[in-house]
């Protein structure tokens, strides 16, 4: 397979959100602001990376039958180590995510990919896919959290543009971000079928 | 090299020798970023510290103390100046009613328990919503400065329940976990000024204006002579 295929992969034709549908937590959970969104797809881009890396550098080492705790005991150091590393050095950054951030565990779309992807690929196309995938759930997160964050408190990456009387408080709750997410979903399908045409 | 064999063994080898180099990988990264998670915590209490008593340049004192009916203990950080009088307190306090588990606030007194500003230390409420008692996200916590939980018996309330303090729109649980915080704070001062500073710090000058605190309510507009 082509490496640029592999890498675009993610960000389009199987985008984690709007086409798989994977990791439905966080993308309904975080994505309250265009930072908060950002900030998840970047930590979850890292833990996709280094996780589809190491999984695939394993992969004839881990008997099948154990395969899915190892990964999982890979996912969640990864994790673990990125929560220590935001605590340490970006301490604003911890204090919006909280505790989502160990959430990035139980992401089906890591494990997702190390069982799909990884496990049967070279190591740098396992990489490729990871960032891709990676890039596909930051964009998706980013557009959900800018497109609520607009509507609810008329600000995006809290720059106000909107007067307070202009916001829609559902949209920074839960039913909006099933709404926000539902006609985001939506819309790319109706691209996707009318370039199919 | 081809695939192993889900032999037991193999199986329970592999697994164990993931998890060990997964436990050193993290004792490794934990001792790299211990010194600066510590640091990071440490700036915000102070921060926090300096941001709830303003004005004040002097000795802290910390006094750990448990207000009677709870499990964990509150530290009240004594403020006093540097003529040896008592400024008010900084008192770490918490609370077990948040949406998001527990949280921590910095809650500044002066001498006669009226607060001069709350700070929160650590939360993990709903961003959006909850996450509104930061000051830099809402105004809500701004009002209780000059508020006296003492006044009404440590017990103040959001409006919804008869109180005084207006609550965060759709985050009610979180501005009543921040009264219950902030009462639990006053009682503690109270508690610390009444009976462990003069053992404490026994030359410590207290200079109350006000009327004792059981009566205060009725006299509010008779103190400050």
């Amino acid at each position: 397979m082509n490496k640029l295929k592999i890498l675009f992969n993610g960000i389009l034709k199987e985008n984690p959100t709007f086409v798989l549908v994977l990791g439905m937590c966080p993308t309904l959970g975080v994505t309250t602001s265009a930072f908060n969104g950002f900030g998840m797809g970047v930590a979850t881009t890292f833990v996709l990376l280094m996780s589809n890396a190491l999984i695939s550098l394993l992969k004839n080492f881990i008997p099948d039958k154990v395969r899915i705790p190892a990964f999982i005991v890979v996912i969640a150091t990864f994790v673990s180590i990125v929560d220590l590393l935001i605590q340490g050095f970006v301490p604003a950054l911890g204090e919006s995510l909280g505790l989502f951030i160990p959430l990035i565990v139980v992401n089906c779309i890591v494990l997702g990919r190390a069982e799909a992807f990884a496990s049967k690929n070279t190591v740098f196309d396992s990489m490729l896919d990871g960032i891709g995938m990676g890039l596909g759930f930051t964009l998706s997160l980013t557009v959900i959290g800018a497109i609520r964050e607009i509507l609810s408190s008329g600000s995006i990456f809290g720059y106000t543009f909107l007067p307070a009387s202009a916001n829609i408080l559902v949209f920074v709750l839960a039913p909006g971000a099933f709404f926000v997410l539902g006609f985001v979903m939506a819309f790319i399908r109706h691209l996707q079928k009318s370039n199919e045409h | 090299m081809s695939k192993k064999e889900s032999t037991l063994t193999n199986m329970i080898v592999s697994l164990a020798l993931i998890a060990v180099l997964a436990a050193a990988a993290l004792a490794g990264v934990y001792l790299l970023t211990k010194d600066s998670i510590d640091n990071v915590q440490a700036q915000k209490k102070q921060s926090a510290l300096n941001a709830v008593l303003p004005g004040f340049d002097g000795s802290i004192v910390p006094v750990p103390t448990t207000v009677p009916g709870d499990k964990d203990p509150v530290t009240v950080n004594v403020a006093v100046t540097k003529d040896n009088t008592l400024f008010g307190a900084a008192v770490e306090t918490y609370t077990n009613k948040a949406f998001g588990g527990t949280f921590t606030l910095m809650v500044g007194f002066d001498v006669n328990g009226n607060i001069l500003g709350t700070e929160v230390i650590k939360a993990s409420e709903t961003p959006g919503l909850g996450d509104k008692i930061n000051k830099n996200k809402s105004n809500f916590a701004e009002q209780f400065v000059n508020m006296n939980p003492s006044a009404s018996n440590f017990d103040l309330k959001v409006k919804k329940d008869g109180g005084e303090v207006d609550a965060i729109t759709a985050a009610t649980i979180s501005s009543r976990a921040y009264c219950d915080a902030v009462n639990r704070a006053a009682m503690a001062f109270q508690g610390v000024k009444e009976i462990a500073l003069p053992k404490v710090l026994p030359n410590l000058k207290i200079e109350s204006n006000n009327a004792p605190v059981e009566i205060e309510a009725e006299e509010k507009g008779a103190d400050n002579e």
